[in-house]
């Protein structure tokens, strides 16, 4: 029927504070400039020259780098919205988007909060209290435990009923954040303890929750949205069983392989589930698909908009946000159900600095090269970064998402995988390589898709041993093209500016009398993923009379010739021609812990080279000569932190006997907790790290001696 | 419309008159016969030069450089490869100092020498090469390196020692030691050089004995580097001889006790590639570029320039095979200036000597060029060329292809002598940077008029074809042969033709022998010989090596009149 409308207009919205920061607070701010809406940023002294701080049109600085005393802090915002002049805020993803708190407080101040109402967070915050709220309005929900008794030997005796695997999470929260599966009792405990903790630290609240683990299921999620007229409609649904860490990295929308039919019980699932906690604006219903039975469950709303809400938005051609902004100003839905469109398929990549071989554990560092693909109508790319911005242990590590959008869901394959191969990053690892694998592999082009995904194909994944070879000799052709390009750079750079006398010292080729300049280049190549570490490549380049290079590449065992001519572009670009076939070739160079990090993007084939640099300058004393942090130059038994982080609980003492795989003690980066086991048997040797402690990145923590 | 009622455009006319005003014609002619009978003989030559090269490049043998290898050492040209300016040029010198100068080959002398930029300050090089008898100092190499720092010293070039050398061949000792141009005069140019603020720096890379630790001794800044760099006035074998004290090398005069204990060296190397990455920061650390006149000696450089018009690889085919025949040398200078464009001075007066303005990589230089014999007024146009170029300041291009001055009656009662000193006046007092090729002959009080080696020109290097003598071999052996008969006939001695015949083949053959390129690069009459094609790179960076240094102002002596 027609909306109801309301007798009290709320203030209408003409200025936005965004409390949020990174690329979700820069898509709102597009979105709000569009309508013609000025928008205010807030940041932390970490993000002082932040992008989205300088994509705002007022900034407001709300407290030190710490989140929860700045993102976190729903006072500092309150009063960054009142100073400003601000009537509404959109709160983006994490931190206070899902605070039941934080909205009443927006309430209790005359500020419209851009979100779903505060009894609708509080109801769904909680997941045990939420999945009763779907029980009883008929949402099949999975077999579990989401009562308030938390007493430990209960809790296990819970778990033995639903019966192994069993998941363990915490009542509040999201993102996989304190998550554990637990394959048998002995497991338990351990567990539990971890999550109680992990919850505590991250939400404040440190109640768990049990389920039944189902063991090949499909990450589904809808996205509904509601208005203040109680109308409520389904946007389609997103796949967003590609994951790792429990943490989504592949989104797409519609999911494949469904039927018509499924998708509309889902969405009706849905609405209903929003329906039952009256619910308005953006909100995700995610449900989990037992692939084998072809049953799903609900397992949680989000209400919230979502990192992966641009898939949608491909799909269905709605600029989301905007709804936010017309819900929250009282305005009713633009369409109906029937109105919703579904047009072509769309994916999302979410690149973040990780270290993929590590685990996926956050990478923080410096983004020295950084040029994501152009967007176009069909690609998108939200980001909250720029080139030399850094990406610190403060925050989350996601440095932009890729979306692409094509008629049908192969067509979008082939752009992302193209997009991923032209997205440029360097100075931190990104899992940018590992995208295009997961992007490659046949079983995820089939769209067969469940969340074990990366764990069920590691092998073809991470494993890289049967292309070796071939991989190896792509590596020295591109080592080819970086020694040329190189070469054709300094003479470039050298050329500008100076008179043209000088200029002659550096002409191309570097004059010699009566032979050819020579270079020798020697490189380290890194195979991503290749537990046997680099590889050595020896160049030698010889300067030709015509300005081009002959280049010998010496190998493990085999040696290669090429004649290049380069043609430099400007910026990072070069055209290189190598034996008849001319190539475009990008290239990005900076230099980190006495090595020059050289990447080089061309066609669809990037490489990651080190030169070494030699001893630091000064460094001018035997007896000071440090020790470089590689694995293998430690003694055997050093266990070294596989990341910065800061120490949170240290469970052994110095000399103590421990057993191999015993946690010695427990890191914190990102607010996730990364436990640091002995290698093997044996005593503590050499622990001095405390609690409170911030460790760097491969420093060493202890040893194990026999 | 207006156009259309206009003539077409005249047909390009090629030639002379078709181009514009000092743009010098081609000149050669491709067609001809004797083009490729050039061209053959002189692609030979630089075949033969470029092998040679190739030959001293590689040391003294695969076995030296293995083992200097296994020391984590880089052969001299590497050493200096990684000090410039990566990707940048290197104008070595005198490449081919003692080719068969000793019984055994010592390629290079044993030393490389020559100019490049560190962070874009010009520096002279001076490296010994240990795989060549240990980096030991022969005669040649004593001269190779003086003659380095003679440049230096003109030019204003700081200077880089990479040592690792054994000090003086003591079988040569007499020959090495104790004259004023040998082995002590490389620390008095290093002292005397320092004390005008021209840099001196050593790296040291390897030994460094006996007089040898003078080198980084005197310098102002040193670097050694641990475990292959050593300085000590005796080595332990000579120490435990004198003393009795046994001692390692390292702990004698090694690194850690020079840069920690003695002081004699001031930055500590881990290894030979951070030693040269020190040295690179020492010379950016000079900073003295505000000492001098930069600004003076940029301003008369086009930055923007032409390059000429006709190939320079043509410059293998202009000098005949014969050294009785002319070549016209605007062929040359239309290959080595910006645009070919020569503006000629006194082009009607004095025509066998050429002259004329004009610029190399934008910077303006004055040329001077043999068309033939000097006379009187060829003499005479060249001092006066020369003093214009001095009053304003523009350096100064010898083109030498000289047979003398023109001898006979009629040439002596005109006082050719007097017209000859005037020009050897001017060459001789001109203090802008004077730049000598010898592209053909080089013969008589000619190839001192035309600023040869005794008139410290600040660069001279030679085409493979050139030849250097006081006369020509055949006008050697008709002299030498007349005086010969008149001794014979004093002595009342028969002396056939056949006797005199064999007496002229061997004059000619030892001028042949002596006049040679090869002959006087080994000796270093010339800082080394270049491929014809290169002329004008090598013109260019030598004029950009001798800007380093303030203009002077040129004064002379008497003139006569």
């Amino acid at each position: 029927g027609a909306p109801k409308r309301r007798t009290s207009e709320p203030k209408p919205i003409e200025k936005i504070l965004v409390a949020n920061r990174g690329e979700i607070a820069c898509r709102i701010f597009r979105t709000a400039r569009r309508l013609g809406i000025p928008t205010v940023a807030v940041y932390s002294d970490a993000d002082a020259g932040a992008l989205h701080v300088r994509s705002a049109d007022e900034a407001v600085r709300i407290g030190p780098a710490p989140a929860r005393l700045s993102y976190l802090s729903g006072a500092s915002i309150i009063d960054a919205a009142l100073r400003a002049g601000a009537q509404a805020i959109h709160p983006g993803y994490g931190f206070l988007s899902e605070s039941a708190e934080f909205a009443q407080l927006c309430e209790d101040n005359g500020l419209t909060f851009i979100g779903p109402p505060a009894s609708a967070i509080r109801d769904m915050g909680d997941k045990s209290a939420s999945k009763k709220i779907m029980g009883s309005a008929g949402v099949p929900l999975v077999p579990g435990y989401h009562g308030d008794e938390q007493d430990i030997d209960f809790m296990r005796s819970e778990a033995e009923k639903i019966g192994y695997p069993i998941l363990i999470k915490p009542t509040h929260g999201g993102g996989g954040k304190g998550m554990r599966i637990v394959q048998s009792t002995n497991e338990f405990v351990d567990s539990f303890l971890g999550a109680q903790r992990e919850a505590a630290a991250s939400f404040g609240v440190d109640k768990i929750l049990l389920e039944k683990y189902i063991t090949r299921p499909r990450h589904i999620e809808v996205q509904i949205f509601g208005d203040k007229y109680g109308n409520v409609l389904y946007l389609n649904e997103r796949d967003c069983s590609v994951q790792r860490r429990h943490q989504k990295i592949i989104e797409e929308a519609p999911a494949p392989n469904v039927t018509s039919d499924f998708r509309t019980h889902l969405g009706q699932a849905a609405v209903s589930a929003a329906k039952a906690v009256n619910y308005h604006n953006a909100g995700t219903v995610e449900f989990i698909v037992d692939t084998a039975s072809g049953q799903f469950y609900f397992m949680e709303m989000n209400t919230r908009l979502q990192v992966e809400h641009p898939v949608t938005e491909m799909i269905v051609g709605q600029d989301l946000v905007e709804w936010q902004i017309r819900v929250a100003n009282g305005e009713p839905l633009p369409i109906d159900q029937s109105e919703v469109p579904l047009l072509g398929h769309a994916f999302e990549a979410r690149i973040y600095a990780e270290n993929v071989p590590k685990g996926f554990l956050p990478a923080t560092g410096v983004l020295h090269h950084y040029r994501p693909v152009p967007g176009t109508s069909s690609v998108r790319v939200d980001t909250g970064v720029e080139e030399g911005d850094t990406v610190s242990m403060h925050y989350d590590p996601m440095i932009a998402k890729l979306v692409v959008w094509g008629e049908s869901r192969s067509a979008a394959l082939v752009k992302l995988k193209d997009s991923l191969s032209k997205f440029q990053v360097a100075g931190l690892p990104t899992n940018i390589n590992f995208l295009r694998k997961l992007a490659n592999h046949w079983a995820f082009e089939d769209g067969d898709v469940e969340t074990h995904f990366i764990e069920h194909f590691k092998d073809d994944l991470f494993d890289d041993s049967c292309h070796e070879n071939e991989a190896y000799k792509e590596a020295i052709y591109s080592a080819a093209l970086v020694a040329a390009c190189i070469c054709n750079k300094e003479n470039s750079n050298f050329r500008e500016g100076g008179n043209g006398l000088n200029s002659i010292w550096y002409a191309n080729p570097p004059f010699r009398v009566n032979h050819c300049a020579k270079r020798v280049f020697e490189f380290k190549w890194d195979n991503d993923y290749d537990s046997t570490g680099s590889k050595p490549l020896v160049l030698s380049l010889t300067y030709q009379a015509d300005g081009q290079y002959d280049i010998e590449v010496e190998g493990e065992g085999t040696s290669l010739g090429f004649h290049v001519k380069v043609t430099y572009l400007g910026n990072h670009d070069f055209r290189v021609e190598v034996d008849g076939v001319s190539v475009q070739v990008s290239l990005a160079t900076y230099e980190k812990d006495l090595d020059k990090h050289i990447h080089i993007w061309h066609g669809s084939k990037h490489h990651h080279f080190r030169q070494k640099l030699g001893q630091p300058l000064f460094d001018d004393d035997d007896s000071q000569h440090k020790p470089s942090f590689e694995m293998a130059s430690h003694p055997q038994g050093t266990v070294v932190a596989p990341m910065a982080g800061l120490v949170v609980k240290v469970l052994a003492k110095d000399g103590m006997r421990v057993e191999e795989g015993q946690p010695i003690l427990v890191l914190e980066a990102m607010k996730m907790e990364h436990v640091v086991k002995a290698p093997s048997a044996g005593h503590v040797h050499g622990l001095a790290v405390t609690a409170g402690q911030q460790v760097p990145d491969s420093s060493v923590l202890f040893s194990i001696k026999e | 419309s207006a156009s259309s009622g206009r003539a077409p455009a005249p047909p390009r006319r090629r030639g002379r008159r078709g181009l514009s005003s000092g743009v010098l014609p081609d000149g050669v002619d491709r067609g001809s016969g004797e083009y490729a009978r050039n061209a053959g003989a002189m692609a030979d030559l630089v075949s033969q030069l470029q092998s040679h090269v190739q030959k001293v490049i590689g040391g003294g043998g695969a076995e030296a450089v293995r083992r200097n290898k296994s020391r984590n050492k880089l052969l001299p040209r590497e050493r200096i490869d990684r000090l410039i300016d990566p990707g940048s040029s290197f104008l070595e010198l005198s490449q081919l100092a003692g080719h068969e100068l000793y019984e055994d080959p010592l390629p290079s002398a044993g030393i490389v020498t020559g100019i490049g930029p560190v962070y874009g300050q010009l520096c002279m090089f001076v490296a010994n090469d240990p795989t060549v008898k240990g980096g030991t100092y022969f005669p040649i190499t004593v001269k190779k390196h003086l003659r380095a720092q003679e440049i230096a010293a003109q030019c204003k070039l700081p200077c880089v020692y990479l040592v690792d050398s054994g000090g003086a061949f003591l079988p040569k000792q007499a020959d090495v030691f104790p004259d004023k141009e040998n082995f002590g005069r490389i620390f008095y140019n290093q002292a005397v050089m320092s004390s005008k603020g021209i840099p001196q720096i050593a790296l040291v890379l390897g030994s460094c004995t006996a007089g040898g630790a003078y080198i980084p001794a005197m310098a102002d800044e040193s670097v050694m580097v641990k475990g292959n760099g050593t300085i000590f006035l005796a080595g332990p074998p000579l120490v435990k001889a004198a003393t009795g004290e046994e001692v390692s090398a390292e702990d004698l005069g090694g690194a850690a006790v020079h840069c920690k204990t003695s002081g004699v060296s001031d930055y500590f190397a881990q290894d030979e590639l951070h030693g040269l990455a020190l040295g690179r920061n020492i010379i950016k650390n000079l900073h003295t570029a505000g000492k001098q006149g930069t600004l003076a000696r940029l301003q008369n450089v086009n930055s923007e320039f032409k390059e000429p018009l006709y190939d320079v690889k043509e410059l293998r085919s202009i000098a005949p095979t014969d050294h009785k025949q002319a070549f016209d040398i605007r062929s040359v200078i239309a290959r080595i200036v910006d645009g070919s464009e020569f503006d000629e001075f006194k082009k009607l007066y004095g025509t066998t000597l050429v002259t004329g303005f004009a610029r190399i990589f934008g910077q303006p230089v004055g040329i001077i060029g043999n068309n033939g014999i000097l006379f009187n007024e060829s003499a005479l146009k060249g001092a006066h060329f020369i003093e214009l170029c001095c009053q304003r300041n523009i350096p100064l291009i010898f083109l030498q292809n000289i047979t003398g001055f023109m001898v006979g009656s009629r040439s002596e009662a005109n006082g050719i002598a007097k017209s000859g000193a005037k020009m050897v006046m001017a060459v001789s007092c001109a203090k802008v940077p004077k730049v000598t090729i010898i592209v053909g002959g080089s013969f008589g009080a000619g190839n001192y008029a035309m600023c040869g080696r005794a008139y410290s020109p600040d660069f001279m290097f030679l085409w493979p074809n050139a030849r250097i003598s006081v006369m020509g071999g055949t006008q050697a052996a008709g002299v030498l042969s007349q005086i010969e008969r008149a001794n014979k006939k004093r002595q009342g001695v028969q002396w056939t033709k056949e006797d005199e015949e064999s007496f002229k083949a061997k004059v000619v053959e030892a001028y042949e022998r002596e006049g040679n390129s090869y002959y006087s690069t080994a000796r270093l009459w010339d800082d080394g010989i270049i491929d014809p094609a290169d002329t004008r790179k090598v013109i260019g960076l030598s004029i950009s090596a001798s800007l380093n240094r303030d203009p002077e102002d040129t004064k002379y002596g008497v003139f006569r009149m």
